[in-house]
């Protein structure tokens, strides 16, 4: 039977805002599966994000959500995260909302691995300005504001992520869907704050200056190009050029999560304030 | 039994937040608003609440936000560059209604100015610091007591209206130390936002058919609904070039400007047969004070209008008082803001003089004193 997602939706907010090719869709689908499996309440479930076309996912979720400022979505999920921490807080971001304007924001919750999960829709552009470099832009493509080819360094999300503290760190693409569903659910249940890494495809604004002729050429493109972890790691050196891991790259399960610390200090503040009384 | 303690006014704005139910303080370090901070970040734990020092002072205003409409009662506090950049997301919070307090502490500028220094030049900051047509309430404290008594209001206006509410007082007050007495809980009353009934089959976030502030569900507690920085409809939802937008703008002023008469609060001295009037707030005021007294032993008959809010603008109560005097002098330690606002609502009814200061030192009382005899 095929699944059901109108639980998840809210009547009437769709069609959804991304162009045709657009791969977004497709995370949004597995995001709601995975949701699913694991049987979320919607009450409980708030989700946050910034500004581009990653960030009207949550307008289409049936759940407390939450469209902030350019690059501002982890603040507000670490505010609504520290005043509920019971509750379930997911945020999105674009690779230019999360790692330009939001990078300071983006490498201090990883450093606090509060329990936030965090997905990065990397599609290596400002789509919804329409097509500027971002900097997950490979170098040599051309985007809007840089005509001859991109000639800005990169950052590896996924490292930047584990250098930054996360917890759990995984990268999943719009093309390996049955596995981006369990990388989802796993980031989703981890305790600390997680970073998903999800490659997507902007044909409108990226993949036609840059000889994709088709929307599919660029999910060919992430089959070609990402594959799992183990698999990554058996290939020769020569052979890993313009190739990167997929699937859960780090989890620490142990790593003490910030609401837990912070909330067992303050108990252990008023447990001695009423000792002494 | 109401407390009797010597504070710091940094001090006594974070008590003020204790007093009121605040449970939430997303901060940054800045010079001379941080005792705030330091404060919470100590009283807080103790009252099950939140503290966190974020990593900039945008996170911190974004934080205070998420918490808000998490149900909590949130502040935080900073000073002259921390305001500037604070300013996107308190515009963010003027549009989605979320209640949040935010102390400004205010000290020389542009730029890093003079920290230490006091200062009354982010006044016009306060009301159009962000971007677009917005409500702002703008609380201005001069004595330690009334750094307690304004933040409580500032809490209460803004769960009242739902809007972010600003507390600006200059360096001087800021660090001074005086006695506050702080009451008992329940003498001062303290307001919580008005939530929507239980077991509406539709929630609407924005629906202002039964007046200009609409009711406010906090997420988690069953209406799930959607909020975002962008023109919206009344369930939340955005909007493009749609006439609702322009109601929608004016109702966000009207809950403010038009509740003058809830909103705004004068301090009246000496003003009954006054024919040399003064504007002035915070510590300038204080110096206006010591003016008044002395010219008034000399036989010069001058009174002072001291707003406790400064925005929205006492427009009628300060006409009036132009209409009474000859001049209204102006003393305030920035270059000329918050006289153009006299100069505006006096509309040509008596003259305006200024007393202007930005070295790092406050108004005199003989500064003021002088003016008043050139004036008579």
């Amino acid at each position: 039977m095929a699944f059901d997602y109108s639980p998840y939706l809210r009547g009437g907010k769709l069609p959804h805002i991304w162009c045709p090719g657009c791969t977004y869709g497709i995370v949004f689908k597995s995001l709601l599966r995975s949701l699913d499996g694991l049987k979320q309440n919607k009450d409980d479930l708030a989700l946050v994000s910034g500004i581009g076309c990653a960030s009207r996912l949550p307008g289409y979720v049936d759940a407390n959500t939450l469209h902030t400022a350019h690059g501002r979505a982890l603040t507000f999920a670490t505010g609504i995260k520290m005043a509920r921490p019971e509750k379930r807080v997911i945020a999105m971001s674009g690779d230019g909302d999360a790692t330009a304007i939001g990078g300071n924001h983006f490498i201090h919750a990883c450093r606090r691995n509060i329990d936030i999960t965090v997905l990065v829709f990397n599609n290596y552009i400002y789509g919804m300005t329409g097509g500027q470099h971002s900097p997950t832009t490979p170098v040599g493509h051309k985007a809007s504001t840089m005509t001859y080819g991109n000639v800005d360094p990169n950052f590896d999300i996924a490292k930047l992520a584990i250098g930054a503290g996360a917890s759990f760190v995984a990268r999943g693409t719009a093309y390996h869907v049955p596995a981006l569903d369990k990388i989802l659910t796993e980031a989703i249940e981890h305790k600390g704050l997680s970073v998903v890494e999800v490659i997507n495809a902007c044909p409108t604004t990226h993949g036609r200056r840059n000889k994709f002729k088709n929307a599919t050429d660029q999910l060919l493109w992430m089959k070609d190009s990402f594959l799992p972890k183990a698999a990554f790691e058996k290939l020769p050196a020569d052979k890993t050029e313009g190739k990167l891991p997929l699937g859960v790259l780090y989890k620490d399960g142990n790593a003490t999560e910030y609401c837990e610390t912070y909330f067992a200090m303050t108990a252990g503040v008023r447990a001695q304030n009423e000792g002494r009384a | 039994m109401s407390k009797t303690k010597l504070l710091q006014g940094n001090e006594a704005c974070a008590e003020g937040a204790l007093y009121a139910g605040c449970n939430f303080f997303g901060g940054y370090p800045i010079t001379p608003s941080t005792e705030v901070a330091e404060y919470l970040s100590r009283e807080l734990p103790k009252v099950g609440g939140a503290f966190i020092q974020m990593e900039d002072e945008i996170a911190a205003m974004g934080s205070v936000i998420g918490a808000s409409l998490a149900g909590a009662k949130a502040l935080t506090a900073t000073s002259g560059p921390g305001f500037s950049l604070k300013q996107e997301n308190l515009g963010y919070a003027m549009i989605t209604e979320i209640p949040c307090v935010v102390i400004d502490v205010m000290r020389g500028g542009p730029s890093t100015g003079v920290p230490t220094g006091p200062s009354q030049s982010d006044i016009m900051q306060c009301k159009w610091g962000t971007h677009g047509d917005h409500p702002v309430i703008c609380l201005t404290p001069g004595y330690v007591q009334e750094i307690f008594d304004e933040t409580v209001r500032a809490f209460n206006l803004s769960e009242k209206y739902r809007t972010p509410v600003i507390v600006a007082y200059d360096e001087i007050i800021g660090h001074m130390r005086e006695r506050v007495e702080i009451p008992d809980q329940g003498v001062i009353p303290v307001v919580n936002r008005t939530k929507p009934p239980q077991g509406l089959a539709k929630y609407l976030p924005y629906d202002d058919t039964k007046g200009d502030v609409p009711p406010m569900a906090n997420f988690f507690e069953g209406y799930r609904y959607h909020v975002t920085g962008l023109n919206h409809a009344p369930d939340g939802f955005p909007i493009n070039a749609h006439p609702r937008i322009h109601t929608d703008e004016e109702r966000l002023i009207r809950k403010v400007d038009g509740n003058r008469a809830d909103i705004c609060k004068n301090e009246l001295y000496k003003t009954e047969d006054a024919e040399i009037g003064i504007f002035a707030y915070g510590a300038s005021a204080r110096a206006a004070k010591d003016a008044i007294d002395a010219a008034r032993a000399e036989g010069i008959k001058v009174g002072l209008f001291r707003p406790l809010t400064m925005w929205p603008f006492p427009e009628e109560a300060v006409c009036a008082f132009a209409k009474q005097v000859k001049t209204i002098i102006v003393p305030e330690l920035s270059l000329g803001q918050i006289i153009l606002e006299v100069e505006r609502v006096s509309k040509a009814q008596c003259g305006i003089e200024g007393i202007f200061r930005v070295d790092g030192d406050p108004i005199t009382p003989a500064q003021i004193l002088a003016k008043i005899k050139e004036v008579k």
